[in-house]
């Protein structure tokens, strides 16, 4: 009796919780459809944009082109101690360059921005949110979805590929570093080299799918801003959420983004 | 034991008696003060600004409004009396389409907000302000830029025109020198003043203010009470959630008291003020401010 009531009670939180996540996915899928019909809606908000792209530029610039030297530097040792077993040095600059372009860069980078740029956003709107300023907008006759989310929305589908190009060159140039100390391998040569082996399909493809890592981390952490709830605390919460969800989201989607890329640019699979 | 198990419920039963009169004391008051608004306004002696019909609002189990109907004539001053808790900011978040309520309609200038599109609700609103009760400033932006958002957002004025309306606004609450300053830089109540200023930015025909002496001392709050009084004449609708009995005296055409989420008494400070209702007396005898 004991065990059937305890066994009851499992399955009733399991199954509360499995709604709940389902009534969550499914609010954040309808917060995040929206703005595909708002995007296309006057008023543009244009300035709103371009200060965004700027905050979110600007605040992630420095921790992105530092990682990136930082990356490029660990990933040159950890090639250069492969590819000396089979006598391929000269391979270390193009190699890098691929891994880093293909998914190293993109992927940092967005993991970076998540934590940088999505976890300011869910603390910013989640503040607005509790003292009224949200509110405030509305009772302004402004449309605050269109004016708070749409505008970070895009300055962070605009600003990810831009981060993520200086990942790819800060993380090019720390392999640089890392092989002219090595080896004392000249600029130019470890420059050409890297790009020997990099194509379009190799290029274009991984940083345009940082867009769709940017809507996710904006839609994220704009819906979780738009709904904290008990003051301070609340906000701190939206602020951590957001950096957790987004994260997950950006390697869940990425496994889906690279079938993809695999599927339209064959020769990139091998 | 038995004596005094009877005891008790004689007790209750009392208790019981003197609430449900009081309640129906309470209740005639209201009915009588909202026939003679009935009065007035199938006279045809003013346009009303203001309507709510039969609304009623719950959030979660707690019923905060239940079955509000009042009505504002253009031009006239309504406060909101009522303690803590009771619903009154709630009741102008439906007027402005912040809440909808779960039954009733809100009527502003005619029409229907609870039915609205967002776009035509924007149309609205632009015809009213709002004071919020923390006030509620852009804190990325300065004072005058809070001014000035719903200027630059909706009207066609050139930037000069916009500041020299900023600053008149802002010296309307006696803040001209603080247009530069951030909000996170001002008092508590020169924060209430600059989101007055905001909320008067378009020149609203109705304006809703939330406990606007809050934070305030007695001469700034007399300031902003002559200041409202001024709207008043010149045309714009108030309706004022206050606590400030003399703020309500001075600014106030007509008060209603909002109790356990109805409208318990209603009418003008001389009709308050003759209530024989013990919870209208002591709030139309508390001296308190904000």
């Amino acid at each position: 009796m004991w065990i059937a009531d305890r066994g009851w009670r499992i399955v009733d939180r399991t199954g509360t919780g499995v709604l709940d996540t389902l009534a969550s996915v499914g609010a954040v899928a309808g917060f995040g459809g929206r703005f595909f019909v708002d995007a296309v809606r006057p008023p543009y908000e244009v300035n709103e944009i371009v200060r965004h792209i700027y905050q979110f530029g600007s605040r992630s610039a420095p921790l992105i082109a530092t990682s990136g030297v930082a990356i490029g530097v660990v990933l040159s040792m950890h090639t250069r101690a492969t590819l000396q077993r089979f006598g391929a040095e000269a391979l270390i600059p193009s190699g890098l360059a691929v891994a880093l372009v293909r998914e190293t860069g993109p992927l940092t980078a967005a993991l970076l921005v998540a934590g940088r740029v999505g976890a300011g956003i869910g603390a910013e709107v989640g503040a607005m949110r509790v003292t009224e300023q949200i509110d405030a907008l509305e009772a302004n006759a402004v449309d605050a979805y269109k004016y708070l989310a749409v505008t970070r929305i895009i300055a962070l589908m605009i600003a990810m590929p831009l981060l993520t190009v200086l990942m790819d060159f800060a993380g090019i140039f720390g392999g640089y570093v890392a092989e002219a100390v090595a080896s004392g391998m000249p600029w130019p040569l470890y420059f050409e080299r890297s790009f020997l082996y990099l194509g379009y399909s190799d290029f274009v493809p991984a940083t345009i799918k940082t867009v769709v890592f940017g809507y996710l981390i904006a839609v994220v952490s704009t819906y979780l801003g738009f709904t904290t709830t008990r003051g301070t605390e609340g906000v701190g919460e939206a602020s951590t959420r957001s950096v957790v969800l987004s994260s997950i989201l950006i390697i869940l989607s990425d496994v889906i983004l690279v079938k993809i890329i695999f599927f339209f640019y064959p020769q990139v699979a091998g | 034991m038995t004596r005094l198990r009877e005891d008790a419920s004689a007790r209750q039963a009392r208790l019981r008696e003197d609430a449900s009169a009081r309640q129906a004391r309470l209740r005639a008051d209201a009915s009588a003060g909202q026939a003679r608004l009935r009065e007035d306004a199938s006279a045809g002696q003013r346009e009303t600004a203001v309507r709510l019909e039969h609304v009623t609002k719950s959030f979660g189990d707690r019923r905060v409004l239940d079955d509000v109907s009042f009505e504002i004539p253009k031009a006239r001053a309504f406060c909101l009396l009522g303690r803590s808790g009771t619903g009154k900011s709630v009741t102008l978040r439906h007027i402005i389409g912040l809440v909808r309520p779960d039954r009733g309609r809100v009527l502003v200038e005619g029409r229907d907000i609870t039915v609205l599109r967002p776009r035509e609700l924007s149309t609205v609103r632009k015809r009213m302000g709002f004071l919020f009760q923390n006030a509620a400033l852009f804190d990325s932006m300065t004072v005058g830029d809070n001014v000035a958002f719903p200027l630059r957002r909706h009207t066609d004025l050139p930037e000069a025109a916009i500041q020299e309306r900023v600053r008149a606004k802002l010296a309307d609450v006696g803040l001209e020198h603080e247009a530069e300053k951030m909000p996170a830089d001002l008092s508590g109540g020169m924060r209430k003043r600059a989101g007055l200023a905001r909320a008067m930015a378009l020149d609203p025909s109705i304006l809703l203010v939330d406990e606007p002496s809050a934070g305030l001392d007695p001469i700034t709050s007399a300031e902003i009470d002559e200041l409202l009084v001024q709207r008043k004449r010149e045309g714009t609708t108030l309706v004022v959630v206050t606590h400030n009995i003399p703020s309500a005296r001075v600014v106030g055409d007509e008060l209603a008291l909002l109790h356990d989420g109805h409208i318990v008494a209603r009418g003008s400070v001389a009709d308050l003020e003759a209530s024989t209702d013990p919870l209208v007396q002591a709030f139309m005898r508390s001296e308190g401010g904000g």
